[in-house]
């Protein structure tokens, strides 16, 4: 029993060792070799991470906890250095590792033209990204978590500014990270809490503990873990980052700004659910946020015409509507839509990068057009996942999108009217771009048109597992409805789950109608977009009401205009104005003033005899009145020398 | 007998240095002497406490009844620990750099190391007092002789705003001396004194003074990004690697025990303005264009922390204070270090003119992004270890101003990614700057950092341990 959990160490050993040699050598390896090494460490790790799944997923399971070394030990608390192995953190496991490894794959061959030492670099920031994906999702405590948490941050920064000749690219990655930050201190400050009011950060003796809080830290606990939460999971008002985090290689997108990273905040709250769910307050602003996020990024991407810029408001949209499920108690409904979205997201951006490198990193839509003819596999695939991301059965986004709306519907119908328009958003926007890239006929270059070509196997083959996972992954939640008692997630995850979720109330007739409704706007959504942007796709800049749509509602401008932009001013004025006039003109003036004093007290040794006798007689008078009046002192003298 | 070694050792080598002629000879013989006291130092780490050999005592002054009390705590311990290493890592990081007169350089050098060496090693308040003007000295005519162009009035400004300082402090010891029963200054008798009503709060008003400027705490600050500008770099890693936490290992050595009440009553005060300060700093160092000027307001900020966290009364944030002593004095170390070599190898250390180190030195932008990581405290780099526990006793002081000095932890992100992403990330071609190539003991000694780095961010607990007794002790006579 248990005999491979306690080795789970080794899991984000593997990647750590591939960072090292990758790193450390990365003048000396040939590409080939680095492929291996990057790549192997992660099966590896896979290949564990699955042996450990099938032990925690054998009946009788308890959590098993492996502790390495106390990390801090200080008089008032002790943070151990340890890893948890239940049910959740195994999920994320095969995802992280199983994606991850794919992702790999793909990039050996994405990667190729990079010189040595930089394909080398690559691949030691992914296996330095995996390792602290594993280190967050594996952590026995909120800071290891942490730990986590922040290194996938810094990963990400490396990763985008992967090219860091292009300055811009350098200032995404810079505000990706600051960004990130913001939420980290959320995070931070929770965890300050906890220690605070517990005296302790580990998962299990703060949720055994979580009656002697009281609402009141219950509430400001999960509200700043959300703060981490939104920095992490590009919700509002932190989502800015995220579409300009594109600027790195598509692998990276696809791996850690779709698939993983960016899920990171709502892991942290489905682990958390227990706080959570005392929390009433703190779940209706996750559940707003989240709707809002997920709208407010539908109706940007609609607008957009660089390929990774659409799938990255998609990801943002798609987070929304995790959150909103966090936020109305469908944990299992979150964590759902994760799995089915790393399946679908993660085959998007890669099919995005077949694209991109077929066409000689073209990545606006306009110049693209009638690539099925050139790209059978990607088009495929890519199609496959535009249906599952637009929720239709029998694909995998289908069953965790259903789930996450009908658990909105009980909560409050105006959460799912605005949950199922964003819906119909979504899969309107999926198919102009499918549209606009696959259908029709090309409009770039004649001699781009003369390299078009199908990309070669390391990139067509995780294509196709990701597109069965795709289009399978959902059966993994089957509703009620359709068979009783065969929703094999929310078993696997039960022992982890507060009990308050709702049981489901719905009558199966409303559950069918509420289906019927999603399915019908979103296959409506894509008939309009299908025979609209196939025939002629949209190649004017937009105006009016698309313009601000274009420009992302100015949000960016806001932001720079109300935060950055006087962040800078008020350094400035210090800087100019406080400590070089003020303060230092103040340390300044009092050296001046004792040299003036010093020069008109000079000029009391005037050389005049005269005054040397008047000072004589002065001071002989301040003498004798001291004699005779100075005990009217004592009290003075007293207090000095007390 | 070990304090005595750590003091004697530079102290005498020292002399001996200025006589020497050849310049490779003082070089080597300086290193030498610094590695010879590193030994000694790392000796006294697998000492108990208690052991015979960390504490010396002899007749002094008897007229003033100051005696020569030295001896090693865990503070003392881990604060000569990090003076001990960091001189041999400076000599021999800055190996290639010359000096006109290097005997008269590496001899005030190294005086300065036994004068900071007194300071932490001094039971007696006296001798604390002459060690502590002993430590100023060669680095006035260091900075004054071998600084930059604007060294003669920044140094003079530097000296005598310290040396201010220090006459206030003069005045209190002067008064304590005629508190104690027997006029003794030992910290023995002085750690046992109390003092009438309201008596209290101005002579911590005192002592303070002196320490706050040697930090600094804002507002006390503005000698140092002056002088660390101007002063030659090697010098400038003294002073903020080492000399400014006089001020914090003087605050918990001397002020919070000898005025335990006015510590509490003017903890307030105190925290607000070393919070304020974080920001302040922290905001002032966005808008710097000099690479020099940006880490010494980013080492305000960084002190600010320590600042608050001492006055909090709490032991995890006393632990994390000690911890972060060690921890800033490395990892500035390590980023003056790279500062140095950049300016000497192109000839500016403006943001402005700098660029595209990366693409040719490879190894210098690995090395300088771990130790800009370990400036924004990431975890698994030792910073993180200290910040965070400093932050959680702020929490528990003050949830407010916990949450307002967090901020600086964003801005410190902004400004120290700026700092890397114009130093070495864009195109070399636009910057036109030649290859900076690292001598083999500089690119040693950064190596050397960035694993102690790692290693105390991975593995803190070791270093925690050596300061436990010193903070249980503290905590105790404060409460």
């Amino acid at each position: 029993m248990n005999q491979f959990s306690h080795l789970v160490y080794l899991i984000p050993l593997f990647p750590l060792v591939g960072f090292l040699i990758n790193g450390l050598a990365r003048n000396s390896l040939s590409k080939s070799a680095t492929g291996i090494i990057g790549s192997g460490v992660i099966l590896a790790s896979f290949v564990l991470s699955v042996l450990i799944f099938l032990e925690v997923k054998s009946p009788g399971f308890q959590p098993v906890i492996v502790n390495l070394f106390d990390f801090i030990r200080v008089t008032d608390f002790t943070i151990a250095f340890s890893f948890r192995v239940d049910q959740l953190s195994t999920l994320w496991l095969l995802i992280v590792t199983g994606i991850g490894f794919l992702i790999h794959l793909y990039s050996t061959s994405y990667m190729h033209s990079e010189a040595a030492p930089h394909f080398a670099r690559f691949f030691a920031y992914m296996n330095l990204f995996v390792f602290s994906m594993l280190l967050l999702v594996l952590g026995a405590n909120y800071v290891i978590m942490f730990i986590g948490w922040e290194g996938v941050g810094l990963c990400s920064y490396l990763l985008i500014g992967y090219w860091f000749k292009n300055n811009d690219y350098n200032y995404a990655a810079r505000k990706a990270f600051v960004m990130n930050r913001i939420g980290d201190l959320g995070f931070l400050l929770a965890v300050f809490w906890l220690l605070a009011k517990l005296g302790t950060v580990d998962y299990t003796e703060v949720f055994a503990r979580v009656a002697t809080l009281s609402t009141f830290d219950i509430t400001a606990i999960t509200m700043l873990l959300f703060v981490g939460a939104a920095g992490k999971s590009a919700q509002i008002p932190l989502y800015t980052w995220l579409p300009d985090a594109m600027a790195g290689p598509t692998p990276v997108s696809a791996l850690i700004h779709a698939a993983t990273m960016v899920t990171a905040g709502i892991y942290m709250i489905v682990r958390s659910n227990i706080l959570y769910s005392l929390a009433p307050f703190t779940q209706a602003v996750v559940a707003t946020i989240g709707l809002a996020t997920a709208l407010l990024a539908a109706t940007i991407a609609i607008k957009q015409n660089d390929i990774k810029k659409v799938l990255a408001y998609s990801t943002v949209s798609q987070l929304g509507y995790m959150f909103l499920g966090l936020g109305v108690g469908a944990y299992t409904g979150a964590v759902f839509h994760v799995m089915t979205h790393a399946f679908f997201k993660a085959l998007l951006f890669l099919g995005a990068g077949s694209v991109i490198h077929a066409i000689h990193n073209e990545q606006d839509i306009r110049n693209m057009g009638g690539l099925k003819k050139y790209m059978p596999i990607t088009h495929i695939t890519f199609l496959l996942a535009c249906l599952a991301i637009s929720g239709i059965p029998p694909f995998s986004g289908f069953f965790s999108k259903d789930e996450i709306l009908a658990a909105a519907f009980e909560h409050n119908v105006i959460f799912w009217i605005i949950g199922v328009l964003t819906a119909g958003l979504t899969a309107f926007y999926m198919f102009r771009l499918y549209a606009t890239t696959f259908q029709g006929t090309f409009r770039g270059t004649p001699e781009q048109e003369h390299h078009l070509h199908e990309s070669p196997s390391a990139i067509t083959i995780p294509l196709i597992v990701l597109a069965i996972l795709s289009v399978v992954g959902g059966f993994l939640g089957i509703p009620e409805v359709f068979a009783p008692d065969s929703h094999w997630l929310e078993h696997f995850l039960s022992p982890l789950i507060a009990k308050t979720e709702p049981a489901h109330l719905l009558t199966h007739a409303t559950e069918y109608m509420l289906m019927g409704v999603s399915v019908g706007i979103a296959l409506i959504a894509i008939l309009i977009a299908w025979t609209r942007y196939s025939k002629k796709p949209e190649m004017e800049e937009a105006t009016g009401a698309g313009k601000v749509l274009a420009n992302k509602w100015y949000v960016d401008e806001l932001y720079n205009s109300v935060i950055a932009v006087p962040i800078q001013k008020l350094g400035g004025f210090l800087n100019n104005i406080i400590e070089k006039n003020v303060i230092d003109g103040l340390v300044n003036a009092v050296g001046k003033g004792i040299q003036y004093a010093g020069r008109q007290i000079r000029l009391v040794q005037s050389g005049q005899v005269g005054n040397y006798i008047l000072l004589m007689v002065l001071s002989l008078v301040l003498m004798i009145l001291l004699i005779f009046y100075g005990h009217n002192l004592n009290p003075i003298i007293n207090w000095i020398t007390k | 007998m070990i304090p005595v070694l750590l003091i004697l050792i530079p102290l005498l080598s020292g002399f001996i240095t200025f006589f020497l002629k050849n310049e490779r000879t003082v070089k080597s013989w300086a290193l030498l002497s610094s590695i010879a006291t590193l030994i000694v130092s790392l000796f006294s780490l697998g000492m108990l406490q208690g052991n015979n050999q960390l504490t010396y005592d002899t007749q002094w002054l008897p007229l003033l009844g100051s005696r020569f009390t030295v001896s090693l705590d865990g503070m003392g311990k881990m604060i000569t620990l990090l003076t001990a290493i960091s001189f041999p890592v400076i000599f021999a990081a800055t190996y290639k750099n010359t000096y006109s007169k290097p005997a008269s350089f590496y001899a005030l050098m190294l005086l300065s190391q036994a004068g900071l060496m007194g300071v932490f090693c001094a039971a007696d308040l006296l001798l604390f007092y002459f060690f502590w003007e002993l430590a100023l000295i060669p680095v006035y005519f260091l900075s004054s002789i071998w600084g930059g162009e604007r060294r003669i009035p920044v140094t003079f400004k530097f000296f005598i705003y310290t040396f201010v300082g220090s006459l206030f402090m003069l005045l209190g010891i002067i008064y304590v001396y005629y508190q104690t029963p027997g006029h003794s200054l030992a910290m023995s008798q002085i750690y046992n004194l109390t003092f009438p009503d309201g008596r209290e709060n101005y002579l911590f008003g005192l002592f303070f003074i002196a320490f706050a400027i040697k930090m600094p705490i804002f507002p006390f600050h503005t000698w140092q990004p002056d002088t660390y500008e101007q002063a030659p770099t090697a010098v400038t890693m003294v002073l903020s690697a080492v000399m400014v936490k006089m001020g914090v290992f003087a605050v918990i050595r001397w002020l919070l025990p000898m005025f335990p009440d006015a510590s509490h009553s003017m903890s307030h005060l105190v925290i607000l303005l070393a919070v304020i300060g974080m920001l302040y700093a922290s905001l002032i160092a966005i808008k710097q264009d000099d690479m020099k000027r940006l880490i010494a307001y980013s080492s305000i900020a960084h002190i600010g922390l320590m600042g608050a966290a001492m006055f909090t009364s709490d032991a995890a944030a006393m632990q994390g204070v000690m911890f972060q002593m060690f921890a800033h004095g490395i990892n500035v170390l390590g980023l003056w270090i790279t500062a140095d070599v950049i300016e000497k190898q192109t000839g500016t250390r403006k943001f402005s003119e700098l660029g595209g180190l990366a693409q040719k030195s490879p190894t210098l932008a690995i090395l300088f992004v771990t130790m800009a990581l370990a400036n924004i405290a990431l975890p698994l780099t030792n910073a993180f270890i200290g910040e965070f526990l400093m932050f959680s006793g702020l929490f528990k002081y003050n949830v407010w101003l916990a949450a307002i000095a967090l901020i600086s932890i964003i801005l410190a992100a902004v400004y120290t990614l700026w700092m890397v992403q114009k130093i070495f990330y864009g195109d070399a071609k636009d910057s036109n700057l030649p290859v900076v190539i690292l001598p083999n003991g500089t690119r040693l000694m950064l190596m050397i950092l960035v694993v102690v780095i790692l290693v105390f961010g991975v593995f803190p607990q070791p270093m925690i341990n050596l300061t436990t007794d010193t903070v249980t002790k503290l905590i105790a006579q404060i409460k």
